[in-house]
């Protein structure tokens, strides 16, 4: 009796795996739901409101929207296209989109309609594959501008025009140098452009660290390298070739690692991509200014008793500014069970509408100019002057801005930038390594 | 009902052996274990026989039959045959990475286990103390993540109150885990700070076990602590510190959740341990035949590393005679 009580309960027990093994695989996706994924907690609430739009115009469809954390979202993501557990449509970097291309988990969109001229340039042109499909919508944009402690730069005697009309080259760093050396002090109080300043004991850096910047330098290095005239790839997209050796990059690469040795930037020791980025540097005081990018406007000026202002990026030594302008799309998984809703969602998230609402929440600016225009009304009514950022879309002959670099192995190019930036950072490696870094890379991308 | 009622036989000698009986004929007993006895003995093991086949026998089969092919996890895996074993041996990262993951055991081991084996000894001979034995195995109900993250913060170059302390006293900042010396001695002394609770609690447990005669034996003859614990303590402990040690080194070579929260691997991969690289090359570039070939290889040296411990240290016997 007690043997076959253990056979039943053991049997049991191995069903109860098995089936419970395959529930897991169901995300409560329902005909009529669809799941959306983002990452940034910021912008969940300006979602929400758009999804509530979208259920008023298609009754008895739902949106379930969720919000993960950055790394935890990809690794999720990863995890859920092998296990058939991934969300209809989600929120999609360019960084990720060769990755994913290869791996053929996207859904072409090319029916939804979209048309460039929709959108801010540049944006609608990015998510187009090698095959010549689209697998993305333009959802928002953003560039990069210098964040800056508006009382110490007072205490340095720097007013705003100043700020916003510095200049920089390779060879002695310009006025821009001159600027962060004089916003730099160290415990004696003197300043980095005294005599007598101590680069060893620095109390306040001119420039926060944000590590080596992997492969793009997007919040670090690319402003410089970008008004150098240096770009990334052979080509705007879907380069065979990258050129991380080339003569330019690798004297403004020298020269920008450079100000840490000089002690104006901090050193390559005092970041922590966990513990220790740029803002937090900003918020404690650490450092005067930072390069980040717009998606961190309200943290910056949401910091408590401090009042961060925002200054154009210099001018290179091409005559003109230069920033990375990024965007993100909406993506829809091959995989997914509901994509004739998922399709009416992405066209819905890229659409005016949607994007004006989002736009209303100022928390970051969305692709259409409607939507822009929205956000740039919103940010004004917090009283947070966004022109540094939308200055370089609109004035196309002072700036240049550039996407963010998209080919084929982006992981691999990564996994080989990132030791290497942070060696040349944080070990003086000389740069004329970077040739056979970029050999090896051109390699993999010749395979 | 058939299958029960043949059982009852031979529990009976059984019985004696749990019984009374001063010297239980545990052989004799074992002869009378019947077939009867062998259905109810694989019942008894199929739970666990089923979570071996399913989570460890089969998953290892596939790994090394991964390892020969090139495989993304989503489109089907192809057959390469022995490419991914001709990469590894020419990739510098993956031996930069075993050695660092060797540098990672020798000082987190070398380290824990002295420290443990001190904390045992004290705990043995000084202190009868159920609270200072629970005290010592708190660090250890924390995650490794939650350690990893507070030690992180505490250590933080610019702004952790470590640092803080240190300039206070007058010296130099030091960039624990941002630096590529003191980046692995530090998570391997953060990982010391965990573990060593429970290290030196199964050591205590083994030395529980040495009879405390020796101890009053060696003290009439008049013995220090210091010879008790080298010619007593360390003899007879020898088969549970073998064992511990096993358990730890192969622990410690599977470094992975420590490295991921304080350090990502970097800076300049200076902690870019194996279990890292491995999973950075499958969950981050999609390489899992290459990953597998990696896991292939670990497995190799920490099979190797066991079977050398176990021999060396023989841990199947014990000198108690």
């Amino acid at each position: 009796m007690r043997l076959r009580t253990l056979t039943a309960l053991t049997g049991a027990l191995a069903l109860s795996l098995v089936t419970g093994c395959a529930k897991g695989g169901s995300t409560g996706a329902s005909a009529n739901t669809v799941t959306y994924w983002l990452w940034d907690a910021n912008q969940l609430p300006a979602y929400q409101a758009c999804a509530k739009g979208f259920e008023k115009e298609n009754p008895g469809l739902r949106v379930k929207i969720t919000q993960l954390g950055w790394s935890d979202y990809w690794t999720k993501l990863t995890a859920g296209f092998i296990a058939g557990t991934q969300p209809d449509v989600f929120t999609d970097h360019i960084q990720k989109f060769g990755q994913f291309a290869d791996l053929k988990v996207l859904e072409p969109v090319d029916d939804l309609g979209i048309k460039d001229s929709d959108y801010q340039p540049g944006l609608a042109a990015s998510w187009i594959g090698q095959d010549g499909h689209r697998y993305g919508a333009p959802k928002d944009w953003d560039t990069v501008a210098l964040f800056y402690n508006e009382k110490m730069a007072q205490e340095a005697g720097l007013a705003a025009d100043e700020l916003n009309d510095l200049s920089w080259n390779p060879k002695d760093g310009g006025t821009f140098e001159k600027t962060i050396a004089h916003l730099t002090v160290d415990r004696n109080g003197k300043r980095g452009d005294e005599p007598g300043f101590d680069k060893n004991n620095v109390k306040v850096y001119g420039l926060a660290t944000q590590g080596g910047g992997f492969g793009d330098g997007q919040t670090q290095w690319s402003p410089f390298t970008g008004s150098a005239g240096w770009s990334y790839t052979d080509k705007a997209r879907w380069g065979t070739n990258y050129q991380y050796g080339s003569k330019t990059f690798q004297s403004v690469i020298k020269w920008y690692f450079g100000l840490a040795k000089k002690g104006y930037m901090a050193p390559f020791s005092d970041y922590n991509i966990q513990s220790n980025q740029g803002n937090t540097q900003i918020a404690a005081g650490k450092a005067a200014a930072v390069f980040d990018g717009a998606w961190m406007i309200s943290t910056y000026t949401g910091f408590k008793g401090k009042d961060i202002k925002t200054a154009l990026a210099p001018v290179g030594p091409t005559g003109k500014r230069a920033t990375m302008m990024n965007g993100l799309a909406d993506s829809i998984s091959k995989g997914s069970k509901n994509k004739e809703d998922a399709r009416k969602w992405v066209a819905y998230l890229a659409s005016d509408a949607c994007q004006t609402v989002v736009g209303k929440y100022g928390v970051v600016f969305p692709a259409t100019p409607a939507g822009t225009e929205a956000a740039v009304a919103a940010y004004k009514k917090k009283g947070i002057d966004v022109s540094a950022f939308t200055d370089p879309v609109a004035d196309k002959k002072n700036f240049r801005t550039f996407s963010y670099p998209i080919t084929n192995y982006a992981a691999d190019v990564t996994a080989l930038m990132q030791p290497e930036m942070e060696a040349i950072y944080g070990q003086g490696k000389p740069v004329s390594s970077l040739e056979e870094t970029n050999d090896q890379i051109n390699l993999i991308l010749g395979q | 009902m058939t299958v029960a009622s043949s059982s009852p036989p031979s529990r009976v000698p059984l019985r004696g052996v749990e019984g009374t009986e001063t010297k239980p004929k545990v052989g004799k007993a074992r002869e009378h274990v019947g077939r009867g006895d062998g259905a109810l003995a694989a019942l008894f093991i199929a739970p666990a026989m089923l979570g071996f086949l399913v989570f460890l026998l089969w998953p290892t089969l596939r790994g090394i039959w991964l390892s020969f092919t090139r495989f993304n996890l989503l489109t089907p895996a192809e057959w390469v045959g022995l490419d991914n074993y001709v990469r590894m041996v020419n990739d510098p990262i993956f031996w930069d990475s075993l050695t660092v993951t060797v540098e990672y055991v020798v000082i987190n081991i070398g380290v824990q286990t002295v420290v443990a084996l001190a904390i045992a000894v004290l705990l043995q001979r000084l202190t009868q103390s159920a609270v200072l034995r629970g005290l010592v195995l708190t660090p250890y109900l924390m995650s490794n993540v939650v350690a990893g993250l507070v030690w992180l913060w505490i250590l933080d170059t610019q702004l952790g109150i470590g640092n803080e302390i240190i300039t206070a006293l007058g010296a130099d900042r030091i960039p624990f885990l941002a630096d590529e010396t003191w980046a692995i001695p530090t998570i391997a002394l953060i990982n010391v700070w965990r573990h060593v609770g429970y290290t030196a609690l199964l050591l205590f447990a083994g030395l529980q076990a040495i009879p405390s005669y020796l101890y009053e034996a060696a003290k009439v003859d008049g013995a220090s602590e210091w010879r008790m614990f080298w010619r007593i303590t360390m003899p007879l402990l020898r088969p549970v510190l073998a064992v511990v040690l096993i358990m730890t080194v192969i622990g410690s070579f599977q470094v992975f959740d420590t490295v991921a929260v304080t350090t990502a691997g970097g800076p300049a991969n200076a902690t870019n341990v194996l279990q890292y690289y491995i999973y950075g090359s499958a969950f981050g570039r999609f390489q899992f035949g290459y990953a597998s070939a990696m896991s292939v290889a670990l497995l190799v040296v920490l099979s190797a590393i066991t079977v050398l411990q176990y021999r060396l240290t023989r841990a199947g016997q014990t000198d108690l005679g």
